[in-house]
């Protein structure tokens, strides 16, 4: 990333992303300090809303945003301004969602792995439901079984998916929470373990704030809907 | 910075900072080190700080520290109910009745002020809500919104629109004396509901709701607040004692009724606390949900039998 690139990321964060989440979504963070401190690591989060990549990429100290490399759908950001916008100012990794081997699709975030950036990875692949934890995709398997030793952090995010949710261009102002788990715990698993492992760590995460549910919905099957 | 040494407010204010520091020392020295009530005291002397520094700075001031209050009580009133897909929209319309409401405020409209949030912000909110064309759970959704508006804006507006409330008589401080005359008041008296419950126990009002607000806390509460008031009267208000207490012990009722009635709501929901901005409170709405009704009652008295 070119210098002036770098302070472009930093100004922009500091005087744009970082008041605009302050004022509109009130982010409050449980356990800001378990996110990572240094590269390499991986950042995995519940996906709802385009915000979500913004505020987690907020989250971490200024000093390691251009550190930061949130995994993209390449069929979403490969063209037009919200693409250059991901691609150089956010510096997202490009991944094929469909007609790939997962290893070959993965190889450019193992990559950063190993040149100590931090990886965030929405392991549902898709926003899919606002509010609602869907399955998670192998991808975040790859990341696991090719790099054991990197930590993994899992974060739960809450309210990004009602203040701006797929499918919708109308932004509301709701309170929004983030919460940062301890590392998980992943060493001995089978690969086909891993996806329920974290998406399990990523729901726990869930049950330590108030639920919080869409009215359509019964009261038991929103954030805990996975089990 | 002469300016606001010269202001009216500034003794009746350091009194209020000389009994924060009482409180604090009192804290301090009987509950255990990082405990919930010393967080809860640290939290005041920001609250009072932001406070002091908007009155001193003046009427626009003050009206917009309420107005930024009013949204966030109501961003937080919304995002712990729950909510259809459907009122997204209408909710993002709802909160251009905030500005709306405290610019009535600011220009000293008062014929407006006191009908627009009830008839013509309910009208249009009604007409965008049946637009959207969403019927499940129409009732339950457009209740919630209207409920949310009126405690968190239209009532709360009250206690701004004290600040530009024409008078009978000047008060010794002018209309930021009555405001802080009402908020020191509701507020004081949370405090003291809340000890003399702890220092008397005994059973509770409605234990069903709000388990922890017994007679004792509430029959003290409002006995010290109608002291409080009578003691603050000749300093903040044109009021002699015998009124100023009477509107004390109004207060502590109405500030007791919308504390157990936003109780209520948080038990429906199933949450303790309605945010965790504030440490040691809980959210926004945790701190101003005695305001709630307090405010416009305040308002109310004041106008009745002291406003031009």
């Amino acid at each position: 990333m070119s210098r002036w690139l770098r302070l472009l990321q930093i100004l922009v964060f500091l005087l744009l992303v970082r008041p605009f989440l302050a004022v509109f979504l009130g982010l409050r963070v449980r356990h800001r300090e378990r996110l990572p401190a240094a590269g390499p690591a991986i950042l995995i989060a519940n996906h709802n809303s385009h915000l979500d990549t913004l505020v987690l990429m907020a989250l971490m100290p200024l000093r390691l945003l251009s550190r930061c490399r949130p995994v993209a759908a390449a069929d979403h950001f490969r063209s037009g301004p919200a693409g250059w916008l991901a691609r150089n100012l956010l510096r997202a990794i490009l991944v094929p969602r469909y007609g790939r081997t997962p290893a070959a699709a993965m190889a450019p975030v193992v990559q950063a792995l190993d040149a100590g950036e931090i990886v965030i990875l929405f392991p549902e692949g898709s926003r899919g439901t606002p509010e609602v934890l869907s399955a998670f995709k192998r991808g975040v398997t790859e990341l696991v079984c090719a790099r054991p030793a990197v930590p993994l952090v899992p974060v739960w995010l809450q309210g990004l998916g009602r203040s701006l949710p797929k499918a919708s261009l109308l932004f509301l102002p709701v309170d929004c929470s983030a919460v940062v788990g301890p590392p998980a715990e992943l060493a001995g698993l089978a690969p086909e373990a891993v996806p329920p492992a974290l998406q399990t760590a990523v729901a726990t995460l869930a049950t330590t704030l108030p639920p919080s549910r869409w009215a359509e919905e019964p009261a038991d099957s929103s954030t805990r809907a996975l089990d | 910075m002469a300016e606001l040494l010269a202001s009216p407010l500034l003794w009746p204010l350091a009194a209020v900072w000389g009994l924060l520091l009482a409180a604090t020392a009192a804290v301090v020295t009987t509950t255990r080190r990082g405990g919930e009530l010393q967080a809860r005291t640290r939290t005041w002397w920001w609250i009072l700080a932001l406070v002091s520094l908007a009155l001193l700075l003046g009427e626009k001031a003050a009206i917009l520290l309420v107005a930024a209050c009013s949204y966030l009580a109501f961003r937080e009133f919304h995002s712990i109910v729950p909510i259809r897909r459907a009122d997204r929209a209408v909710l993002a319309l709802a909160y251009l009745a905030i500005p709306v409401q405290y610019w009535l405020v600011w220009t000293g409209w008062y014929g407006l002020f006191a009908v627009f949030v009830p008839v013509y912000a309910v009208a249009v909110l009604a007409a965008a809500a049946v637009l959207v064309g969403e019927t499940r759970g129409f009732i339950r959704a457009s209740a919630t919104l209207v409920w949310a508006l009126l405690l968190t804006v239209y009532n709360l507006s009250h206690l701004a629109f004290l600040a530009v409330l024409p008078l009978a008589e000047p008060a010794p401080a002018g209309g930021l004396g009555l405001l802080l005359f009402v908020l020191l008041l509701v507020q004081f008296n949370d405090v003291a509901q809340f000890v003399w419950g702890r220092l008397l126990g005994g059973p509770a009002i409605v234990p069903r709701v709000s388990p922890g607000k017994t007679w004792a806390g509430f029959l003290g509460g409002a006995a010290s607040t109608a002291a409080l008031a009578t003691l603050a009267a000749p300093w903040l208000t044109p009021f002699v004692w015998a009124p100023a207490a009477a509107l004390g012990l109004l207060l502590a009722v109405a500030g007791f009724l919308g504390d157990v009635l936003l109780s209520a709501i948080k038990r429906d929901l199933g949450v303790k606390d309605s945010g965790s901005t504030l440490p040691g409170h809980g959210g926004v709405l945790d701190r101003l949900d005695s305001l709630t009704l307090a405010a416009p009652l305040g308002f109310h008295l004041i106008r009745w039998f002291y406003g031009a």
